[in-house]
């Protein structure tokens, strides 16, 4: 029984973190047809954001903040000075952009910060855990959950309620005939990435809870499981980013709990061979929109 | 109020347009009409900044348009209903139509435009909480018309607004657009439903491998032979001497 709790709060914890990591990947990719892989790379920012702010005076929710606002403005930031000019080229372009952003992201921590890991500061509250029935249950895992939760639900108002968010969801779906009822392209494709850097300084917070720590490459991880979570959950639907972030953490701690003790190494192995079994039979991913991709 | 002069466009490396001259007056419905290929909905797409021309100058009411930013071009009153309506269909009706009205601010404004397309549309509002792409094919055209409308366009233009709709329906859409004109609108037509097409225009272009071929009243392309034959893309147009305004450059 405690194991089975466990379980649920593990899947449930990490898959908040990889849902929101998805879900602004997808976003951007639903718009723009661009897996953005400078997106690791906002995580890393937000961490050395904190990491400066380390030893201030205020409270850790104002550095929380800053470090949040520092992610979505360098993706703001990004997609203004990068991907706007190679826009009209052509995806390859972009795609090469991303990749390019992403090194010179990393070589600037390396250069100016350090190679070496560095303490970011934490509330005291993400080391302390709750007992329930026997199971410690970490409250940085539940904090991630109800954050999760609330954005989900506010993400979910933006989409449904505002033009704005309307906007985007017709954006995601075929930006050409978006456009040609009036909605400029500069603003929903802003608007896409500050969303996208907002979910990724977030996760930013709870990702790096784990370890305390951040160093110049931390952004690879969350990328890959934000990438591999949207392509299982299919990458033209923002409910299968969510979905896909919560199926990738089932396979994942599943693969934890159940493999023999030996094959715990391998384990990543085993998860992302799961995943490529799920899509050879499901190619669209699990959550299947109906629609034709746009050329 | 919509004039394109000598408009050369490409896809690549594929010429699509070889010199388009085409004009619109205010409160007039002119149609384009053409085999498959023949660059009508290429037409369409420089005149909605979609496709950007290579040469050539397309001015709406006096200013230059070629090569906004579609964004731009429906700001200037210009609205589309693409051909294969391109609704959003996980959208609901209403979500579509507020789409549709996203240049306009006025909040009030656009309640009273709401009224007017329920109004006009009834089947529409009974379907105004449902996802778009639940509508049939006839509703889903309604729907990229009524969504069009609701930026309160000064040309409407529609790409082949009968494709794959049963007959009834067809008559339907037709007499929609019909009621449209006589109201006053000006409209931009394209069809490969050339019975239609002549039937409701005040003047049409016959379009045949990125040229204007013939131009002229639906009685005189009716008249002319070769009408079905270029649209069916088989016979040559040799049929007598061009008619004047024939805008082709080559």
């Amino acid at each position: 029984m405690i194991q089975a709790l466990a379980f649920v709060v593990d899947v449930l914890s990490l898959g908040s973190l990889y849902a929101l990591m998805a879900l602004g990947l997808v976003l951007v990719y639903g718009i723009l047809r661009l897996v953005n892989f400078a997106y690791g790379e906002l995580i890393m920012i937000a961490g050395y954001t904190l990491y400066l702010l380390n030893g201030s005076p205020v409270p850790w929710l104002v550095m929380a903040a800053c470090a949040v606002v520092a992610a979505v403005l360098a993706s703001v930031l990004t997609e203004r000075v990068a991907f706007r000019p190679v826009r009209e080229k052509s995806l390859t372009a972009m795609l090469i952009t991303s990749f390019a952003v992403s090194t010179l992201f990393q070589n600037a921590a390396l250069l100016f910060i350090s190679p070496r890991a560095r303490v970011v500061p934490l509330p005291d509250l993400f080391s302390e855990s709750l007992v329930v029935g026997g199971l410690f249950v970490p409250i940085r895992d539940l904090i991630a959950v109800a954050v999760t939760l609330i954005m989900l639900a506010a993400f979910t108002v933006l989409l449904n309620r505002t033009v704005l968010g309307i906007a985007l969801r017709a954006a995601a779906d075929n930006f050409r005939m978006t456009r040609m009822l009036g909605v400029p392209a500069n603003l929903i494709i802003s608007v896409a990435f500050a969303i996208s850097g907002l979910l990724a300084g977030t996760v930013a917070l709870f990702w790096l809870g784990r370890t305390a720590s951040v160093t110049p490459g931390i952004g690879l991880e969350p990328l890959i499981v934000a990438f591999v979570a949207t392509v299982l959950g299919g990458l033209n639907s923002l409910v299968g980013a969510v979905v896909g972030g919560y199926a990738l953490a089932l396979i994942t701690v599943g693969i934890n709990t159940f493999l023999p003790q030996v094959l715990v190494d391998y384990r990543q192995a085993f998860a992302f061979g799961l995943v490529i079994l799920i899509l050879l039979f499901r190619p669209e991913g699990l959550v299947w929109t109906g629609r034709h991709s746009r050329t | 109020m919509l004039e394109l002069k000598d408009v050369h466009a490409q896809y690549g490396a594929i010429v699509a347009l070889r010199g388009v001259s085409i004009a619109v007056a205010e409160g007039e419905l002119v149609a384009l009409i053409g085999a498959n290929g023949a660059g009508k909905t290429t037409t369409l797409a420089t005149v909605a900044g979609v496709l950007r021309p290579r040469s050539g100058a397309i001015r709406f009411r006096g200013a230059d348009i070629a090569g906004l930013a579609p964004e731009a071009i429906v700001r200037r009153g210009i609205a589309m209903v693409p051909e294969d309506r391109e609704i959003f269909p996980a959208l609901t009706v209403e979500q579509n139509l507020r789409l549709g009205a996203f240049i306009r601010r006025d909040r009030a404004e656009y309640a009273r435009d709401l009224d007017a397309t329920w109004a006009r549309f009834p089947i529409l509002r009974e379907r105004a909480l449902q996802p778009a792409g639940t509508l049939s094919g006839g509703e889903q055209q309604q729907l990229a018309i009524a969504r069009a409308l609701m930026s309160h366009p000064r040309l409407l233009i529609l790409d082949e607004p009968s494709l794959g709709l049963a007959p009834k329906l067809v008559d339907q859409v037709y007499g929609l657009i019909k009621k449209l004109h006589a109201g006053g609108m000006t409209i931009l037509l394209v069809e490969q439903n050339v019975t239609q097409a002549l039937r409701v225009a005040d003047r049409v272009y016959l379009m045949r491998m990125g040229r204007v071929e013939a131009e002229g009243t639906p009685e005189y392309l009716r008249r002319r032979v070769d009408v079905e034959g270029a649209y069916f893309g088989k016979a040559t147009a040799n049929g007598g001497p061009p008619p004047a305004g024939h805008g082709g450059a080559s």
